[in-house]
């Protein structure tokens, strides 16, 4: 369980989180969304430490993120931040086994590589794994990453827009696989989303965040109308029902402009 | 495959530098003969790992591939904290003071240098610009302290302690040979078993905090490392400043991939081979022993240049 407790933060005298509480119970996947700027990726770095915590509290199955050693933590929670910054020049079977590093400290043992080649293999990335990372596509590049977050074998998976730069097939396998992961080993995955289908799609719970505050919380069914989304995102979204799954069609359809003020 | 290939060429190199190094243009007293260049040759093999270990690890934590100690100006702090020294003890107070004793202060002084000046820069994360500009400056202004504080002490007293100061590759600062050596040996050893650690540490602070990394102290520590590692070389031969950037900016282009083992051994190698090849060479070919820093630096730097033209900043 991840257990968030009134957190707040102020970067550059600006409030980015206000007053966050939050219950994550273990299991399932749990989606995040919002605008730009709402705090999605910065609650998700105070999450996994890469943030220092200046209000409240963040615990993972009891242990408070501020004071449990790193080592033990990277062996509960892997976390895909959104801008993983220049690639190193390693191939993608190392960059993949360096997610076993918590496990291994370098030292890879058969156990490991039976995890990284796992790994390789549920992202569609064998073929690639001799590859140097810095010589890859972008989408390529970010199921690496997916991978070596996988790799790192913990119960709690934070994922900051895995989707970036996928095509339509990946992102759908990877959500495809996130699925899969929560239903059949019991991972928690908590996943910062901005196609609002996917989530509704894929997740068991939607959370929308708006300028550092909750603003919506709950099921799939709950958060896809019209007038939740529309306090979310600040235009009416329409909502179609497609055979039993609810749709959002946010698209700009051209000659039909929805939201702006009709030439008059 | 290749790159064992290409391990074992570079280690026949190395070999054929020092085979070349000991044994070319040997006359007289043999026994004698051999030891001076045996002395000379451990100087040269251990500022050659001393710099490749430490440009390598400097590079890994700073997050840039252009960037060194040398260029960030560290080995100008080492000189200002020798010349500090002979300023607050005299000339002969100086000399008399035990050569091990002065080292240690030399470098504790570096060390506690470094942690001032460029620990907060690495916190906060500064960009390669800045930091280049720091280089620029920190560098500068320690020269420039340097030869004030030289200019205060008495002349003669001076005179005095710069026999024992000044040091170059085909003069090496014999006297300290042995505690450099043991030095370089467990701060090497403590970064090659590393390795793998730096590995993650190579792929940022954000990443390698995922992983379970307690950045700051590690970084830190690799921080304190590269200073030790630094004074040693200073001590040795002086500064050279573009040894390190040619040595490891040549690592990172024949590496298959950015593995901290496999760089600090090729970077290793062909420090040796610049170093002791190019003393032979020039001590023996074109006859003219002291130019060899001269000519490190000149091809160095024209990397530098190339590196920044090309802005492989990573
Ligand atoms: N390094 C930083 N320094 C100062 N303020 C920052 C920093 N990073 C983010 N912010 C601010 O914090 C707020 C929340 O940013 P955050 O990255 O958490 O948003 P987000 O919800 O992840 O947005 P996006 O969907 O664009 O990724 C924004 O107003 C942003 O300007
Ligand atoms: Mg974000």
């Amino acid at each position: 369980m991840i257990e968030i407790k009134s957190v707040s933060l102020v970067r550059e005298g600006q409030r980015v989180l206000d007053a966050i509480d939050l219950s994550l119970p273990k299991g399932g996947i749990t989606a995040l969304v919002g605008p730009n700027g709402a705090g999605k990726s910065t609650l998700l770095s105070l999450a996994a430490r890469l943030l220092p915590l200046q209000a409240g509290s963040i615990t993972i199955d009891g242990l408070p993120v501020s004071s449990t050693p790193g080592k033990v933590l990277a062996r509960k929670l892997a976390i895909l931040r959104q801008d993983s910054g220049p690639p190193p020049r390693v191939s993608v079977r190392e960059m993949v086994g360096f997610g076993r590093f918590p496990h291994s400290g370098g030292r890879m043992t058969a156990e490991d590589r039976e995890m990284v080649a796992q790994a390789l293999d549920r992202f569609e990335l064998t073929d690639l794994a001799s590859r140097s990372l810095d010589r890859l596509s972008g989408g390529q590049r970010q199921r690496v990453m997916v991978a070596m977050t996988y790799a790192q074998g913990s119960d709690y998976i934070l994922l900051d827009e895995p989707l970036n730069n996928l095509d339509m097939y990946h992102a759908r396998k990877l959500m495809i696989e996130l699925r899969r992961l929560a239903d059949e080993t019991g991972r928690t995955i908590v996943i910062v989303l901005h196609d609002i289908n996917h989530a509704a799609a894929s997740a068991d719970r939607i959370i929308a965040m708006k300028d550092g505050r909750i603003a919506a919380d709950g099921t799939p069914e709950k958060i896809m109308r019209t007038e939740v989304l529309e306090a979310i995102y600040g235009f009416p979204v329409e909502v179609v029902d497609a055979g039993g799954m609810r749709l959002a069609l946010q698209y700009a359809r051209s000659g039909q402009p929805r939201d702006q003020a009709r030439p008059s | 495959m290749r790159d064992r290939l290409l391990l074992a060429v570079l280690l026949c190199l190395a070999l054929m530098a020092i085979a070349a190094f000991m044994t070319v243009n040997l006359r007289g007293n043999l026994a004698f003969a051999l030891e001076l260049r045996g002395i000379r040759l451990a100087a040269l093999v251990t500022v050659a790992t001393a710099i490749a270990l430490s440009t390598v690890v400097f590079q890994t934590i700073t997050g840039n591939r252009i960037l060194t100690p040398s260029i960030m100006g560290l080995d100008a702090l080492y000189q200002f904290g020798q010349v500090a020294l002979v300023f607050a003890l005299g000339g002969l107070g100086f000399v008399s003071l035990s050569p091990h004793l002065k080292f240690g202060l030399e470098a504790a002084a570096l060390m506690l240098l470094a942690i001032v000046i460029l620990w907060p820069a690495l916190k906060s994360r500064m960009d390669l610009t800045l930091m280049l500009l720091a280089g620029v400056v920190i560098g500068g202004l320690f020269r420039s302290l340097t030869s004030l504080v030289a200019r205060l002490i008495d002349p003669q007293e001076f005179a005095i302690a710069q026999q024992t100061m000044v040091a170059n590759f085909s003069s090496p600062n014999t006297e300290l040979l042995a505690i450099a050596m043991f030095v370089t040996l467990l701060a090497g050893g403590y970064v090659f078993a590393r390795r793998n650690l730096l590995d993650i540490i190579a792929l940022g602070r954000d990443t390698a905090i995922g992983l379970g990394v307690e950045w700051n102290r590690v970084v830190l520590i690799h921080l304190l490392l590269v200073s030790l590692l630094v004074s040693v070389s200073t001590a040795l031969v002086g500064p050279v400043t573009f040894f390190g950037l040619l040595i490891a900016a040549l690592a990172e282009r024949l590496t298959p991939s950015r593995r901290h083992g496999r760089v600090f051994v090729t970077a290793m190698l062909l420090g040796v081979i610049v170093l002791v090849g190019g003393q032979t060479v020039l001590q023996h070919g074109l006859g003219q022993a002291s130019t060899l820093s001269v000519v490190v630096d000149f091809v160095g730097g024209l990397v530098f240049i190339l590196l920044l033209l090309r802005r492989r900043l990573r």
